[in-house]
């Protein structure tokens, strides 16, 4: 039996979830259809060992803008969190911890103590055109019409906005590399180091690989305080979630798509796992783009040239996470309780950082990995058992699948490694150990179904960036197959748990209305 | 005392190629030079009985062919010959030939991968079209994107114009290949690790990145832009080594009145009244000029050769920081005869051109880890060749010469600076890799020249022993390099230019940076202009 609707949205990621908010405010009859029994995708809390919970992937908010959480009416959906973002702790053996702040005195030492402040105005003064773009669709460079040359022209308005001076340094650094542009500012390595990871964290990029600090810009574009809510970033999920329903979009779990069905060269519809089919004018994507036009909607559908770039976007996730039950807390950082609760690196100085990327080009791990780490449940103890804690952990780099593939003795081998390096930043922390949860790249895709298990759904580059985010002719969300849009953070502005993709999508399709 | 119109320190081929364009125009011009001989790292030189080597720069292909017409440097006995093919060796015995014959490229790529030997259709017209775009800039001053002045207005337009003259996958492949590595543009054509490893040398000479290391595309596209007799992407020598190209431009500087004066070493650039007015010798003379033109590296220039309180704070910076490590030696040697490399089928060709070591990109981006250890590869990427075999001015008769070039090797040790013994060390490994597929190599040896970044840095000058000048980054080309809001040649000091490879379009014996800084400089003396533009490529 064939239900008909306006629009299919595949994946209840949260900018699957923000796309359908969006489009059934604007009176559209929406179905999210989600594979698997809870919302999020990778923007969940899970229960990694009985009782203790954390979120699974992402567990920093960087980038939701308060504008969307306003909007959607995330906080009477249930989203509690402090919006006061967290410090930065840069943890390394036997020496002080060096505290980044954003809205507190930062704790670094010499030289660096003056100079933090001003670079991160500077940054951020220069974040600020890429805000301008996250904020915007991609103008189309082929068959450009009036609204791709207002674009294009806001877009030169915002650059000269910077002034000649940070104008000519956006130039010069939005193809540069962090670890030179952190040896001109910085003099403590571990300053250089913590700041340097902020930059590849989530890429495949070492930071003396050129383009890291557009990755750098990209994550600070807003401000770059890291935010986390109560309950983990599935909070945010079912908030969006709860939104979405408000709104009157129906949330189907449970309900894996096969195949975007294709009539006359234009999606018309989906053909569920249990084989039954939905019909709609738009089919939305939260799916990534390879999978999405590789996989569902199958090559043959599109142009062959446009099916090879979704081939080849570049897509290999580096991160792995993994989980701890704790039964006790560790040492704090030179006894400061406070420390504990804010967000902590541990990535050496930036030639250790570069020698932990340099494996896993040839498909091996890092012996000595970089760690972000949180205690989420200094502030949300209900995520484990009375008395009890959760260590969250953001391993990288770790491989998608190392040759011989990611067996037991390899998984330990990588779980030790990481063990050892948050043992020797946390004293103490490795005897307090309950239970623990490894997630790899290759886990990352398998759970999530994202192509190569990585966060941003295709690597942020300038090659995968703005005009060619996911492909070349297919970064206006509705490009590469009629009836087809796609939302995923594998469109254009990328990764971070903002809804940008999503916004931006809804946005693309209430804009043209539906093509009949 | 004289006051000269121009004088130009350095007599490197941007430096010749600057004042023969400046004394065409009718100035006075001085070359002034701190070595007992003429030329930079385009130099031939005598280091071992009759063996002459191009002991820095070794092949020819980027020199402008405009600039050779413009100064006539066949007359002045400027002979290009090229050379066709090469070899990369296979740690399994086998061998990756590159012929210049098209059916020949096909059957031998095939041999290896049938995919591939098609696939190198597409690679090469997807190449040549990044090249003829890029081409068409290495003879103009890049604008500057933050200047509203209609001049810079009017060359942005022009910059732009070609790119957006292109039809749409043009437009975007082009955003694309900018801003990749190598290998991943690479990874999109071809299957075979040799085939990728063969290409990818091409992307890294030169250069502190690896293989995977975004903007390595270009880099590729800087060793393919050159010509030899209109033969896109063809290598050549210069007949009598890499001096003949600087002692060509000399004979062209003095046709034209100019004058050159060796073991003059620039203690400092002369300013008066925020002008540059002369130079001042070590020696103690001073000597004057209307306009001073330095072909030196941005860092000795500013950073050495002037008081830093003529200079603004925001630009000393920025040079400060120019990326100059370099990550390059070389070994000249000296051989008794012809060796062998028993890979090869007997009487091949391919040995008359140049021979690689490493067949794939992991051991490329693996000697690339090494460098960035502040160590030199231990299984270094070689471009090997053997000029005697087409020019046999360089050796005696029956002997050769051996040029091998070697990625990557460190501006300093982990241990700290450069010494004699971890030179010799280096050298060890470069010859123990040649002996891996030549065994006859190492007997036939007679004299061996070795040069580490620190020796390019103490005999001629190079900053960091960096053979551009400045790494050849997006981040320092176009109008990017050196400086941002300093890419046009000139410096912050009044009648000061800059003309050397740290300028746009950078380094490789192509002096277009020299011949596009005479331009400026004419033009702000209101002379009339010899520089020619470009004559694209029909």
């Amino acid at each position: 039996m064939t239900e008909r609707l306006d629009v299919i949205v595949i994946g209840a990621g949260h900018n699957g979830l923000v796309c359908a908010e969006r489009l059934a405010r604007a009176g559209r009859k929406v179905v999210v259809l989600e594979r698997r029994e809870q919302v999020g995708g990778m923007t969940e809390t899970i229960e990694f060992a009985p009782g203790y919970r954390a979120s699974a992937c992402a567990q920093f908010l960087y980038d939701l803008p308060m504008s969307t959480v306003d909007e959607l009416g995330l906080v009477s959906h249930g989203l509690t969190m402090d919006p006061r973002p967290l410090d930065t702790v840069a943890l390394a053996p036997d020496t002080e911890p060096r505290v980044f702040s954003s809205n507190r005195t930062s704790t670094l030492p010499g030289m660096d103590a003056s100079a933090w402040p001003a670079f991160r105005k500077h940054m951020l003064d220069l974040a600020g055109f890429i805000e301008h773009i996250k904020q915007r669709p991609p103008p189309k460079l082929h068959q450009r019409d009036r609204a791709d040359l207002l674009g294009l022209a806001g877009m030169g308005l915002a650059l000269r906005r910077l002034g000649t001076d940070d104008m000519r340094e956006f130039l010069r650094l939005i193809t540069s590399n962090v670890y030179d542009l952190l040896c001109e500012h910085f003099e403590d390595p571990v300053v250089r180091g913590a700041i340097g990871f902020d930059a590849v964290l989530g890429t495949h990029l070492g930071p003396r690989s050129p383009g890291s600090v557009l990755t750098l810009l990209h994550r600070w574009s807003r401000g770059g305080g890291p935010v986390q809510p109560i309950g983990g970033l599935g909070a945010v999920s079912s908030a969006l979630a709860a939104s979405a329903r408000a709104a009157g979009v129906h949330v189907r779990t449970e309900s894996g798509v096969r195949n975007i069905n294709v009539h006359a060269g234009r999606a018309i519809g989906v053909t569920l796992n249990d084989g039954s089919t939905l019909e709609a004018q738009d089919i939305v994507s939260n799916v990534d783009p390879r999978r999405t036009l590789l996989d569902l909607v199958g090559a043959r559908h599109i142009d062959i040239g446009l099916a090879r770039r979704f081939h080849r976007i570049r897509a290999k996730g580096t991160a792995a996470r993994m989980l701890l039950a704790l039964d006790g807390l560790p040492e704090a950082p030179s006894g400061n309780d406070r420390l504990l609760r804010q967000r902590l690196v541990v990535a050496g100085d930036l030639d250790e950082l570069e020698r932990a990327y340099n494996p896993v080009k040839y498909g091996e791990f890092s012996p000595k990995p970089a760690l972000e780490i949180s205690v989420p449940t200094l502030s949300d103890p209900a995520l484990a058992p009375a008395g009890h804690h959760v260590v969250s952990i953001t391993a990288q780099y770790a491989p998608l699948r190392p040759e011989g593939g990611w067996t037991t003795s390899r998984r330990d081998a990588f779980a030790d490694a990481i063990r050892n390096t948050l043992d020797a930043a946390l004293p103490g922390v490795a005897r307090h150990i309950v239970a623990e949860d490894l997630l790899v790249p290759d886990d990352l895709e398998s759970r999530y179904g994202i192509t190569g298990g990585h966060w941003h759904h295709g690597e942020l580059a300038l090659d995968q960036f703005l005009f060619t985010r996911p492909v070349a002719f297919g970064a206006q969300y509705r490009q590469a197959l009629a009836g087809l849009t796609l939302c995923s953070a594998g469109a254009h502005p990328g990764g971070h748990v903002s809804g940008h993709a999503g916004r931006h999508a809804a946005a693309a399709i209430l804009r043209r209305g539906t093509e009949s | 005392m004289k006051t000269y119109d121009a004088i130009v320190i350095g007599a490197g081929h941007n430096g010749l190629t600057n004042a023969a364009f400046l004394a065409k125009a009718g100035l006075s011009v001085l070359v002034v030079e701190k070595n007992d001989y003429i030329g930079g790292a385009a130099v031939s030189r005598t280091l071992h009985d009759d063996w002459v080597y191009s002991n820095c720069s070794y092949v020819c292909s980027l020199l402008r062919p405009e600039l050779h017409r413009a100064l006539d440097l066949a007359r002045h006995g400027l002979q290009i010959t090229p050379y066709y093919g090469g070899a990369t060796f296979m740690e399994n015995g086998d061998y990756l030939g590159s012929y210049p014959d098209p059916d020949l490229a096909h059957r031998e790529y095939a041999r290896h991968s049938r995919h591939d030997a098609d696939a190198k259709l597409r690679y090469r017209a997807e190449t040549m079209r990044q090249c003829r775009l890029i081409r068409d800039f290495l003879l103009r001053t890049p604008p500057d994107p933050t200047s509203l002045k209609p001049r810079n207005l009017k060359s942005l337009a022009e910059l732009a114009a070609p790119f957006l003259a292109l039809d749409d996958t043009a437009l975007y492949d082009t955003w694309r290949f900018w801003s990749m590595s190598i290998g991943d543009y690479l990874d999109e054509f071809f299957e075979t690790d040799v085939i990728k490893g063969a290409l990818a040398g091409s992307g890294i000479i030169g250069t502190a990145l690896g293989p995977y290391s975004p903007g390595s595309a270009y880099v590729l596209l800087h060793h393919y832009m050159g010509d030899v007799d209109g033969s896109i992407g063809a290598w050549g020598f210069a007949r009598g080594g890499m001096g003949a190209v600087s002692d060509a431009l000399a004979s062209a500087l003095k046709s034209y009145g100019g004058d050159i004066r060796t073991e003059a070493d620039v203690d400092s650039i002369l300013v008066r009244n925020g002008k540059a007015c002369g130079v001042a010798l070590t020696d103690g003379t001073e000597l004057r000029a209307k306009v001073v033109v330095s072909n030196l590296d941005v860092k000795r220039t500013f950073l050495k050769c002037m008081d830093h309180r003529d200079l603004p704070d925001a630009f000393i910076q920025r040079v400060k920081h120019f990326r100059t490590r370099g990550s390059s030696g070389k070994l000249n040697i000296a051989l008794d005869g012809l060796p062998t490399f028993p890979a090869l089928p007997v009487g091949s060709p391919l040995i008359d051109g140049d021979l690689h070591f490493v067949d794939s990109m992991a051991r490329l981006e693996r000697a690339y880890d090494d460098w960035k250890n502040k160590t030199w590869s231990k299984d270094p990427y070689l471009d090997l060749i053997i000029p005697t075999l087409t020019d046999p001015t360089m050796a005696p008769p029956g002997k050769h010469y051996m040029s091998v070039f070697v990625q990557y090797c460190p501006p300093e040790l982990d241990t700290g600076p450069w010494t004699d013994d971890a030179r010799e060390a280096f050298g060890r490994t470069v010859i123990e890799q040649i002996a891996r597929y030549s065994p006859d190599f190492e007997s036939l040896i007679k004299h061996v020249e070795i040069r580490t970044p620190r020796e390019l840095e103490a005999e001629i000058g190079l900053t960091g022993g960096n053979i551009f000048q400045g790494e050849l980054t997006l981040d320092q080309l176009l109008f990017n390099r050196p400086v941002p809001g300093y890419a046009q040649y000139r410096s912050p000091v009044k009648n000061l230019y800059m003309c050397g490879s740290a300028t746009h379009p950078g380094g490789g014996v192509m002096a277009a940076p020299g011949a596009n800084a005479a331009r400026e400089i004419l033009s702000d003396l209101r002379r009339p202009n010899t520089v020619p533009e470009n004559f694209g490529d029909d």
